[in-house]
């Protein structure tokens, strides 16, 4: 009987909780949507999640062309299909693995940054103040950093397509001796425009995901220098597996025929 | 007190879980009047603040200022009642992305929508009324000292011109000194602007100083009121022990005796 009613208890607050982000997220949306909007918070937020994950997520892309090209190679040499190796990369680059990584990595460098700086406004009363101020925290904090994430995590995913390719193309040549040539015809020859678009829509949502969450543990966070780093943590987890589990969805939604 | 107060709190009531935090306050303040309620920690003066200040929603009870009742509003109609409010948080809560001047023409720019350039010159001179200068002006919050910090708060909660400002422990965490010098400015700000004040504290030098009258708070309720100078003969042995800051008395700290 306790037991039952533990994992109700549990199951209960789940629930709660999850209509608590939903209530949260139609919120902000709601702010998204409607002006005012402020240009110069937004652009600072773009700056943020956009140029500054680069270097991040250049170096997560070329390593993981690298790795899939000679990976795919030891692999597919077994049956004589090497030559395929260019179209492996290249779709599994646009496809999963360069939004999914980039998501992650964005996840940890911006999800936990967002939590940490919401948090902290919130323990020191600034968000108390913002409203006081007669200005709306979702409208001032939240949209901005939505919108930033919803709209620069395609661009930092584009920019990983492209290094991710390229990361394969360096190890099939040089390192594999294909010709140069050949490999970027291959690479051209079965690559359709639904596998870039289906991993820029995966990276728009992931965008707005990580954005979300690090908004909504910081705005949610209490008591002090603990709180802000559970936040933080709770941002970074959460944000993660949101990531896997909607890429799962979109890749039904988009494959599945 | 003649004509309608300008805030009046009428039987409000707020809980957190099984904890009753404010039993039922009624608080009048009229217009133009500075009014500071006092209280130990734990005893709901903070809650209460935040109540009509509508960072917190009650769970029973009226607020109205100027006649308005201001629970259950909408966000936006919220943000209408907040402009004619400034407040001096505990911390100064001063928002740390922001230089200093941005910080006091926060509520110009932001809810009025006025120019920057225009905004900064106000902020300078509100500056300048709580005794800061220009090289202040363009530093950021975390290079400021605490009396500092609480002086560009007070400086933020004028800049708008407010009908009613609120004190949040204002001089908690300074030193006797630079207390007063943060209670001659309230008292300034507050007669120049001709403003509302409403203040917790449980400093009694700066509650004396800055209130036309006193309120104290106990256990959510309030057990006495009265004009400022009736304090030190209020007959009433809770405020008796509090301004005299005694550990004996009808109020029992929750502490452990070994």
């Amino acid at each position: 009987m306790n037991f039952l009613a533990s994992v109700g208890r549990v199951f209960l607050a789940f629930l709660a909780g999850t209509g608590r982000l939903a209530m949260f997220a139609g919120v902000a949306v709601g702010h998204m949507v409607r002006p005012p909007f402020y240009p110069r918070l937004i652009g600072r937020q773009m700056v943020q999640i956009g140029y500054y994950s680069l270097p991040v997520v250049g170096l997560t892309a070329v390593f993981t062309g690298m790795v899939l090209a000679l990976q795919s190679y030891t692999g597919f040499q077994r049956f004589n299909a090497a030559s395929a190796i260019a179209t492996v990369v290249v779709l599994s680059v646009t496809r999963e693995l360069a939004p999914v990584l980039t998501g992650l990595m964005v996840a940890g460098r911006i999800g936990a940054a967002m939590a940490a700086e919401i948090g902290t406004m919130r323990v020191t009363e600034q968000i108390d103040a913002l409203t006081t101020l007669s200005t709306n925290p979702f409208k001032y904090l939240v949209a901005p950093r939505l919108l930033a994430g919803l709209i620069m995590l395609p661009c930092c995913v584009l920019v990983a397509d492209v290094i991710g390719v390229f990361g394969g193309y360096l190890v099939a040549v040089y390192k594999l001796g294909f010709n140069p040539a050949i490999y970027l015809k291959n690479t051209w020859l079965y690559l359709e425009v639904i596998d870039v678009v289906s991993g820029l829509v995966k990276a728009g949502v992931f965008g707005f995901i990580i954005a979300l969450m690090g908004c909504y543990h910081g705005y949610h966070s209490k008591g002090g220098a603990e709180g802000v780093g559970t936040a933080t943590t709770n941002a970074v987890v959460t944000a993660s597996i949101l990531i896997l589990s909607f890429n799962y969805l979109i890749t039904e939604a988009f494959f599945s025929r | 007190m003649t004509g309608q107060p300008k805030i009046a709190v009428r039987g409000l009531k707020k809980s957190f879980g099984d904890k009753l935090v404010l039993d039922g306050i009624d608080l009048d303040i009229g217009v133009g009047e500075s009014v500071v309620v006092i209280g130990g920690s734990g005893s709901g003066k903070t809650v209460l603040l935040k109540n009509v200040l509508g960072l917190m929603e009650p769970d029973a009870g009226s607020i109205t200022i100027d006649g308005q009742e201001v629970v259950g509003l909408s966000t936006a109609e919220r943000e209408e009642v907040n402009r004619k409010f400034g407040m001096l948080f505990q911390s100064a809560a001063l928002f740390d992305s922001l230089s200093v001047w941005e910080n006091v023409a926060f509520g110009l720019t932001q809810s009025q929508g006025m120019p920057h350039k225009q905004a900064k010159e106000i902020a300078i001179t509100k500056l300048g009324a709580v005794g800061l200068g220009l090289d202040v002006a363009e530093l950021s919050p975390a290079e400021l000292s605490g009396g500092m910090r609480k002086r560009v708060g007070l400086a933020r909660a004028i800049a708008t011109e407010p009908e009613i400002i609120f004190f949040d422990e204002p001089t908690t965490g300074l030193d006797p000194i630079m207390s007063d010098v943060i209670n001659d400015l309230i008292v300034k700000c507050v007669k120049d602007l001709g403003a509302t004040a409403l203040s917790i504290t449980h400093d009694m030098a700066s509650a004396r100083k800055i209130s036309d009258r006193i309120a104290m708070i106990y256990k959510g309720k309030i057990i006495w009121a009265g004009p400022t100078r009736d304090i030190d003969h209020s007959g009433n042995p809770y405020v008796e022990q509090f301004i005299h800051g005694r550990a004996e008395g009808p109020i029992k700290m929750e502490v452990l005796r070994l």
